[in-house]
């Protein structure tokens, strides 16, 4: 059996900030509003095969562009089709696209700047020039220079979005790294002779983990805003699979007529987006009371 | 103050070397070969080892690497694959377009942030201060393009007092020129509006809290003078550097924003070439915006360093 290190000298963040923290997000109203539209939509996004009225591809010959009804909730759409269903599985796109692109990004830019931040020297040289280069270049700009390069498809949209996500990931890690490994915990886990991933991931990585945690909710909340961009430049999902961004683009065209079609899945993004800036507001709040 | 100018240019030198090999590098992205792309399914495969040729795409990836870069270097950005007109004229064309959509916005932006910032800061934790908060973090959230439908919806169909879409060069109508730039401008100004009170509202905190304004409320200045002179004045310093900040947002935003009013600029011009796969202006737009970008914030310090003279023996 291993014995256990005799001493940590890591701050005891999880005690001491897991309690504070919490009740700071929970005082916060706002936040606790966002979180719960998380859970919500999150639960619609889940259960949509299962909540849903109608498939969200079945056309409805007679009632094509008919107004919010009692058979159609949220109304029909340009080819008969039910706007309710269609939001609901839109949720699974946008949702799942903004997860998997914030997580590629969250592992792959962390690594990054914990490589950057620890090991210093060329590699940190070399990583920075390429996050500062990535970085100077629009958000948007770039995330659609890069799936008109891939081709437009949800798998090509969720890579681009991580791509462009990468960046800030690896920029805020670094930073934060670089400020705790001066402190002495680190030193003293040094002089016990802990091994350099065993220093990174159990004593540097939860030491940081605040900054991340804000920093993702906020990334997701800029993703889904992305993906959604994407697909009402068409360069996303390819219909006839509902995504909240294709269904605002087929609206436009009939926005005096129909408006029904616009305003349903755009007050979509609009929630999912507010309630992770929330979310993360609270979170940033919470773990960084100065920043109010 | 030119010294420090200079540094801060050759500092940003082997970032924007980067940003060339990025830019450069995207087209290796593209599955297959960008000659058979260009000539078409049907093209025989004598036609594309051609245009192979001409187009250099038979030379190692450095060797063409650096031949584009010496192009660029004399501001040749090589021609649309469209109608073989040159790039750097399509930019130039489009650009000033989205330069005035850019800085209409800043300015509707500047209009809404100012007083909502003073407000939320001044009457900080109160239900005002809260509805801002929240007005601001919806201002953030809500995506242009919906934004936009809406104003087209509320003021080109409903109450039709704007056209929805239509360009008119400032030049010929001025007038004409600002009302069909209104709406997108608004649209595009709304998310920087919401940023910048976020950052005059936190800025504004901190400064109200320092030594010197309560030193200018003992000395018995009125409040609204304390407030104007000594908390706005400081507090506004790190709010023009995010202000610049906001650039690449704006170029990012110009592009859906210019689609749904069908204003023809420069992001315009990258969605259009995206459907037509003419690489060479998609790779010159993305370059020219990170030129951009660099060079705002390139002024941004300059400004700052003239404004608050430590930062230039930094």
């Amino acid at each position: 059996m291993q014995p256990a290190p005799l001493v940590s000298l890591a701050p005891r963040v999880r005690r001491l900030r897991l309690g504070k923290p919490a009740r700071r997000f929970l005082q916060n109203r706002l936040a606790v509003v966002g979180a719960a539209l998380l859970l919500v939509f999150s639960l619609l996004a889940l259960f949509a095969p299962w909540i849903s009225p109608y498939d969200p591809t079945q056309v409805f010959f007679t009632d094509l562009r008919s107004p919010p009804s009692a058979a159609h909730l949220f109304g029909t759409d340009e080819l008969g089709r039910d706007i309710l269903s269609r939001v609901l599985y839109g949720a699974r796109v946008s949702l799942s696209a903004a997860l998997v692109s914030v997580v590629g990004a969250f592992v792959v830019g962390t690594m990054l700047g914990l490589m950057a931040g620890y090991l210093r020297g060329w590699i940190d040289e070399v990583i920075m020039r390429v996050v500062d280069a990535m970085l100077a270049l629009p958000f948007l700009v770039l995330a659609i220079a890069l799936a008109a390069m891939l081709g437009p498809s949800l798998q090509n949209t969720m890579i681009a979005i991580a791509i462009v996500t990468t960046p800030a990931f690896a920029r805020i890690t670094r930073g934060e790294v670089l400020a705790q490994r001066e402190r002495e915990y680190v030193q003293a886990a040094q002089a016990l002779g802990a091994s350099d991933p065993r220093l990174v991931f159990r004593h540097l990585l939860p030491n940081i983990s605040g900054a991340l945690i804000v920093q993702t909710s906020l990334a997701i909340a800029a993703a889904v805003l992305a993906e959604s961009s994407l697909s009402f430049l068409g360069l996303g999902v390819q219909p006839p699979a509902p995504s909240w961004g294709s269904m605002l683009n087929a609206a436009r065209g009939f926005l005096a007529d129909a408006p029904w079609m616009s305003i349903f899945p755009g007050l979509a993004i609009f929630l999912t987006v507010l309630a992770f800036n929330l979310v993360g507001d609270g979170l940033r709040e919470a773990i960084d009371p100065r920043s109010r | 103050m030119i010294q420090f100018a200079v540094r801060r240019l050759l500092a940003a030198l082997p970032t924007l070397f980067v940003v060339t090999v990025l830019v450069f590098g995207m087209v290796q992205l593209l599955p297959g070969d960008p000659a058979r792309l260009l000539l078409g399914e049907e093209a025989t495969p004598q036609a594309v080892t051609e245009l192979r040729h001409s187009l250099g795409l038979d030379r190692p990836v450095p060797e063409q690497y650096v031949r584009w870069l010496m192009n660029i270097g004399r501001l040749d950005f090589g021609s649309s694959v469209k109608d073989n007109s040159s790039v750097l004229g399509l930019i130039a064309d489009k650009l000033p377009t989205t330069i005035e959509l850019a800085l209409f916005a800043m300015l509707i932006a500047a209009l809404i942030a100012l007083p909502a910032g003073m407000i939320s800061a001044l009457k900080r934790d109160s239900w005002t201060d809260r509805a801002l908060t929240l007005l601001a973090l919806s201002g953030i959230s809500l995506p242009n393009f919906f934004l936009g439908i809406l104003l087209i919806y509320l003021f080109s169909i409903r109450l039709a007092w704007i056209p929805a879409s239509g360009y008119v060069p400032f030049s010929q109508n001025p007038a004409k020129n600002l009302l069909l730039l209104l709406l997108p401008a608004v649209t595009l100004g709304v998310h920087s509006a919401a940023v910048l009170a976020r950052y005059l509202r936190s800025s504004m905190l901190e400064t109200l809290s320092q030594d010197y304004v309560r030193t200018a409320h003992a000395k018995g200045i009125t409040w609204q003078q304390v407030v104007l002179k000594h908390g706005l004045r400081n507090a506004l310093v790190p709010v023009i550097t995010a202000f610049g900040l906001q650039l690449g947002g704006l170029l990012g935003g110009a592009v859906i924003t210019e689609q749904i009013f069908s204003v023809p600029g420069f992001g315009r011009l990258l969605v259009d070439a995206v459907f037509t796969r003419d690489l060479p202006v998609i790779q010159g737009v993305v370059l020219v915006s990170a030129v951009a970008v660099f060079l705002v914030s390139f002024l941004v310090d300059l400004a700052y360093a003239a404004v608050d003279p430590r930062i230039r023996y930094h």
